[in-house]
C-alpha cells in the first residue's frame, strides 16, 4: 500500500480522536442532550449518569476516587485552577501583601504552568524556577534543596512535552507530603501513556487533557486529593457551583463522555502501545544518529516517554529543515512557539546552545504510527539534513577544522 | 511559514551553490572576493563569493552557501544570479528592497534581504581590498 502523505508525527501537540471515542460521544449531542444539573427529570438524570460513568473511567486510569475528579476545559485550565487555587487557599498573607508564600516549579515547564506562577510572583508570592540539569530530569534532591519554611506549593510536570523526559515525581510527592506542602503535577503527556496511581505516587493535584490521549479537544480534568491531605482550592470560575464549587459552568457532557472513553481505552491499550512505540522511537533515533554526524538526542537517554524523540542537528537551521521535510508533520520546539522565530526555551534551559536549539525537531509518535512511516521519516530527515549541509557554510568550516566559536561574527 | 512560489523555487533548486575552494585557498586568490555575514546564534549565516575579471571588472561567476531559513537561502541564491555578468559598481548598487520585491518576502523575513545586500557589499569590498582598489564607505543596509 502506498504511504499516505503527509505523515503525522506530532502527537504531543494533539492526537486524532479515536473512532470508538467519537461513537461514544455522538448520542450526547442529540437525543441524550440533557443538562446534568437538571435534577427533576430523566433528561438530566441520564446526562448525570453519563458524567458519573466518565468520572469513574478517569479516576480508574489514575488510581483515584471518582469524587476527586473535577472536569475542566483541558490541562491549561486544570493547571491554572490547581496553581492559583492552591496558592490562594494556602497563602501566608492576604492579597495586597508580599511574603504570601513560596512556590517551586521548573524553567522547562509548559507555559500553562510558568505563566500562572509568574502571575502569582507579581501578586506577592515568591517563586523558584528550578534550572534543570543537562539531561532535563528534575530530581527530588534539587526540589528538597529549594524548599523553605514558607513553601506552600510545588508544581513539577510528570513528563516534559518537548523532550519527553520523566521527572522524579513519586519521590518529589513523598518529600512534599513529609513537609505538608501541596504537590501538583502537570501530567498532560504522561497520563494514558504510562501507569499512574495518585496514591502510590504521592500526588495531591494532577492535570490531564483529553486531546493528548485520543479524546476530544476542549475537555480535561484536575485530580484534587480528598484524603491525607484533603486539598482545598479557591475556584477560578464562579457560578452555579458545579464540580463541588471548584468549577462552575454547565458540564460539557459529550466531551466528558469522550474523555472517559479515551481513558478506558488507554487503560487497556497503553502497555501494548507503549512497547510498540518505544521500539519505533528507538529505531528512529538510532537510524538518524548513526547516519549523520553532529546530531544529538536531547534529554536523558533512558528516563523518557516511549513516544517522544527530540533531536538537534548541528549546522542546519530549524525552519529550513522543517521546509525540507514538509511531508512529515513534526514540531520545531513546541507547537505553541512554532509561529515565532525564537529557539525553544526548553532546550535553552538545558544549556543547549542557540545553534543546536535553533535546529531541533520533535517527533512524537502515536497509536496509529506505523513502522513504514517511521522508515520514511528517517530517510526524509537524513536526506534533508544532508542537503542543507551541502548548502551550509558552517558545515564546510567545521570540516575544515575551523572553530566556529572563534570567529568574529558580524551579527545583526 | 507560507511562502510564495519564487522563494520555494530558489529554496528547492538553489542556484550557484558552492565555493571556489577552501577558506585558506580563497584568501590567496586575488580574483576572488568573499563576503561572510550573519551569525550562527541569530540563525543566519551567508557566504557569498565572486570571481572577477580584473581587466573588465566584470563579475564572471558567483557562488553562495547559506545557513538559514528558506528566505535566507532564496535571497542569497537570487543574489548570485543577479551578480553574474554585472560590473563591480552595478553589483554594489543592488538593494535589499529589490530582493524583497522579486521574492515577495514576508515582513518578518526582510532581514534576510538585508543580509544578502550586506554579503554582496562585503564580497565586493573584499575583492577591492585584495587588489588595492579604493573601498567605498561601508554602506549598511537598514531595516525598513
Amino acid at each position: 500500500m502506498a504511504l499516505k502523505l503527509p505523515i503525522y508525527m506530532d502527537h504531543a501537540a494533539t492526537t486524532p480522536t479515536d473512532a470508538r471515542v467519537v461513537e461514544a460521544m455522538l448520542p450526547y449531542f442529540t437525543e441524550r442532550f440533557g443538562n446534568p444539573g437538571s435534577r427533576n427529570h430523566s433528561f438530566g438524570w441520564d446526562a448525570e449518569n453519563a458524567v458519573d460513568a466518565a468520572r469513574e473511567q478517569v479516576a480508574t486510569l489514575i488510581g483515584a476516587n471518582e469524587k476527586e475528579i473535577v472536569f475542566t476545559s483541558g490541562s491549561t485550565e486544570s493547571n491554572n485552577l490547581a496553581i492559583k487555587g492552591a496558592a490562594e487557599m494556602y497563602e501566608k498573607a492576604p492579597a495586597g501583601r508580599t511574603g504570601r508564600g513560596h512556590i517551586i516549579t521548573a524553567q522547562h515547564e509548559h507555559k500553562a504552568v510558568l505563566d500562572p506562577c509568574k502571575r502569582l510572583a507579581k501578586d506577592g508570592f515568591d517563586v523558584t524556577f528550578l534550572e534543570p540539569p543537562r539531561d532535563g530530569v528534575i530530581r527530588s534532591e534539587q526540589v528538597k534543596a529549594a524548599m523553605r519554611e514558607d513553601t506552600i506549593l510545588v508544581s513539577i510536570m510528570w513528563a516534559n512535552n518537548e523532550i519527553g523526559t520523566i521527572n522524579e515525581v513519586p519521590e518529589i510527592g513523598a518529600l512534599c507530603h513529609e513537609r505538608g506542602i501541596i504537590f501538583h503535577t502537570d501530567a498532560t503527556q504522561w497520563v494514558g501513556k504510562m501507569p499512574t496511581n495518585v496514591e502510590r505516587d504521592n500526588i495531591d493535584l494532577l492535570s490531564l487533557s483529553g486531546h493528548k490521549i485520543y479524546g476530544p479537544k476542549g475537555v480535561g480534568a484536575l485530580f484534587v486529593r480528598r484524603r491525607k491531605p484533603r486539598v482545598r482550592l479557591v475556584a477560578a470560575i464562579d457560578g452555579g457551583g458545579q464540580e463541588r464549587g471548584m468549577r462552575s459552568g454547565t458540564l460539557n457532557v459529550p466531551g466528558i463522555v469522550g474523555l472517559g472513553k479515551a481513558c478506558e481505552i488507554a487503560m487497556r491499550e497503553m502497555e501494548r502501545d507503549g512497547e510498540r512505540l518505544l521500539r519505533l522511537r528507538r529505531k528512529l533515533e538510532q537510524s538518524i544518529t548513526s547516519q549523520l554526524d553532529t546530531c544529538q538526542v536531547n534529554g536523558h537517554a533512558e528516563r523518557r516517554l516511549p513516544q517522544i524523540a527530540n533531536i538537534s542537528f548541528g549546522f542546519v537551521e530549524g525552519e529550513s529543515l522543517m521546509m525540507a521535510c514538509k511531508e512529515i508533520a513534526v514540531s520545531s520546539g513546541s507547537a505553541c512557539t512554532s509561529a515565532s522565530l525564537e529557539p525553544s526555551y526548553v532546550l535553552k534551559s538545558l544549556g543547549i546552545g542557540d545553534d543546536l536549539a535553533h535546529s531541533s525537531l520533535r517527533f512524537s509518535l502515536g497509536r496509529w504510527t506505523t513502522e513504514e512511516q517511521v522508515d520514511y521519516a528517517i530517510q526524509k530527515v537524513v536526506g534533508a539534513v544532508k542537503k542543507l549541509r551541502e548548502l551550509s557554510p558552517l558545515y564546510d568550516m567545521h570540516r575544515e577544522g575551523i572553530d566556529l566559536s572563534k570567529i568574529e561574527w558580524a551579527g545583526h | 511559514m507560507a511562502y510564495g512560489p519564487k522563494i520555494i523555487d530558489h529554496y528547492e533548486n538553489p542556484r550557484n551553490v558552492g565555493t571556489f575552494g577552501t577558506q585558506s585557498e580563497i584568501k590567496q586568490r586575488k580574483d576572488l572576493g568573499v563576503g561572510l555575514v550573519g551569525a550562527p546564534e541569530c540563525g543566519d549565516v551567508m557566504q557569498l563569493q565572486i570571481k572577477v575579471n580584473p581587466k573588465t571588472n566584470l563579475i564572471e561567476d558567483a557562488k553562495f552557501k547559506c545557513f538559514g531559513c528558506g528566505s535566507a537561502i532564496a535571497s542569497s541564491s537570487l543574489a548570485t544570479e543577479w551578480l553574474k555578468g554585472k560590473t563591480l559598481d552595478e553589483g554594489a548598487a543592488i538593494r535589499n528592497t529589490q530582493i524583497v520585491e522579486e521574492l515577495s518576502l514576508p515582513p518578518v523575513k526582510i532581514h534576510c534581504s538585508v543580509l544578502a545586500e550586506d554579503a554582496i557589499k562585503a564580497a565586493i569590498n573584499d575583492y577591492k581590498q585584495k587588489n588595492g582598489m579604493p573601498v567605498e564607505e561601508e554602506h549598511h543596509a537598514e531595516l525598513h
